[in-house]
């Protein structure tokens, strides 16, 4: 399952559904996998009460782990080179996110991606860049 | 914010795979990985975030007393906080500096605006990293939402066992004015 150059075009896509109405819960559970607790991402009451924010969110992190699992699936286990994502707007419980990688080059055994993830709203979440080596 | 040693665990990346959706058998089947093209369990790309579980000072972890910590108990906030001040630039930028390693990512706090890594291979169970960081760039700029915006980059590499390279990652933080406005 990996890709080959001799097959991918410019302005090829993929995309992944990479979850859908996310629940605090797998919040929580990025928060003990990861080891990053900032109650603003697992705490209700702090989050509403002391930080000002509607309900907790997501950790860009997640949204950028939700992200990557869509272009391994794409590239191949072990095959990224770089990648790379600003976090260009928040995500909250109950969001739904699809996540993009669109061909921008292909070269010398090397696929130059670019990367989108939208919430169900059609607002970026989160935006980049991946390269991979492709056969 | 150095790790001396980052074990890269099976247990550990499954966990991690799961928190993010990735049911992939690379990440937890250790026979399924051996036969594949990289030979073993790999991290999923984003994993060596999880360091911070392995750095004993790490600031979004609650102490073992508990103090200090930002989260509720049986009031909004359990950390010991300052009493209420005149709203005057200097003091909440005071008050800011004295959250930005405890969390918060409300009014002054620092959230994640960026993340980048370059991977030079793929870490895989049985490493163990070291990881050094050194400050990037700082710019400001305006924001829409949230106020004055300082935006610092810190960029940590990872070795292995042998000293070589495996990732290097690139964080920008941004400190906000206030919280994100919704609306």
């Amino acid at each position: 399952m990996t890709l080959k150059a001799s097959e991918l075009s410019v302005g090829d896509t993929h995309t992944e559904r990479v979850v859908e109405d996310l629940t605090r819960t797998q919040i929580v559970m990025y928060a003990g996998a990861s080891g990053d607790y900032n109650p603003v991402h697992t705490d209700e009451i702090f989050t509403t009460k002391v930080a000002g924010y509607p309900s907790v969110f997501a950790h860009g992190m997640l949204t950028m782990g939700l992200t990557g699992r869509m272009l391994t699936n794409y590239v191949g286990d072990g095959r990224l080179t770089e990648f790379g994502v600003r976090f260009t707007s928040q995500v909250f419980p109950g969001d739904t996110l699809d996540a993009t990688a669109t061909v921008v080059a292909v070269e010398d055994g090397c696929v130059e991606l670019s990367v989108s993830t939208v919430n169900q709203n059609g607002v970026e979440v989160a935006k980049g860049s991946a390269k991979a080596r492709v056969d | 914010m150095a790790v001396e040693r980052f074990p890269i665990e099976a247990s550990h990346i499954m966990m991690f795979a799961r928190s993010v959706g990735d049911y992939n058998k690379i990440y937890y089947d250790a026979d399924y990985a051996q036969d594949s093209e990289v030979g073993a369990i790999v991290a999923p790309p984003t994993f060596v975030q999880a360091s911070a579980q392995f750095d004993p000072s790490y600031g979004l972890r609650p102490r073992p007393d508990g103090k200090g910590w930002m989260g509720s108990g049986s009031q909004p906030t359990s950390a010991v906080r300052a009493k209420p001040q005149q709203e005057t630039t200097p003091q909440k930028e005071k008050a800011s500096s004295e959250g930005s390693n405890r969390g918060g990512g409300g009014g002054g706090g620092v959230l994640h605006a960026e993340q980048r890594y370059e991977y030079h291979r793929h870490p895989k169970v049985g490493d163990v990293l070291t990881t050094t960081s050194r400050p990037g760039k700082t710019w400001e700029r305006q924001g829409r939402r949230s106020g004055k915006l300082v935006f610092s980059e810190s960029v940590t590499e990872y070795r292995d066992q042998n000293g070589e390279l495996v990732v290097t990652a690139t964080s920008v933080g941004v400190r906000t004015e206030r919280a994100v406005d919704q609306s």
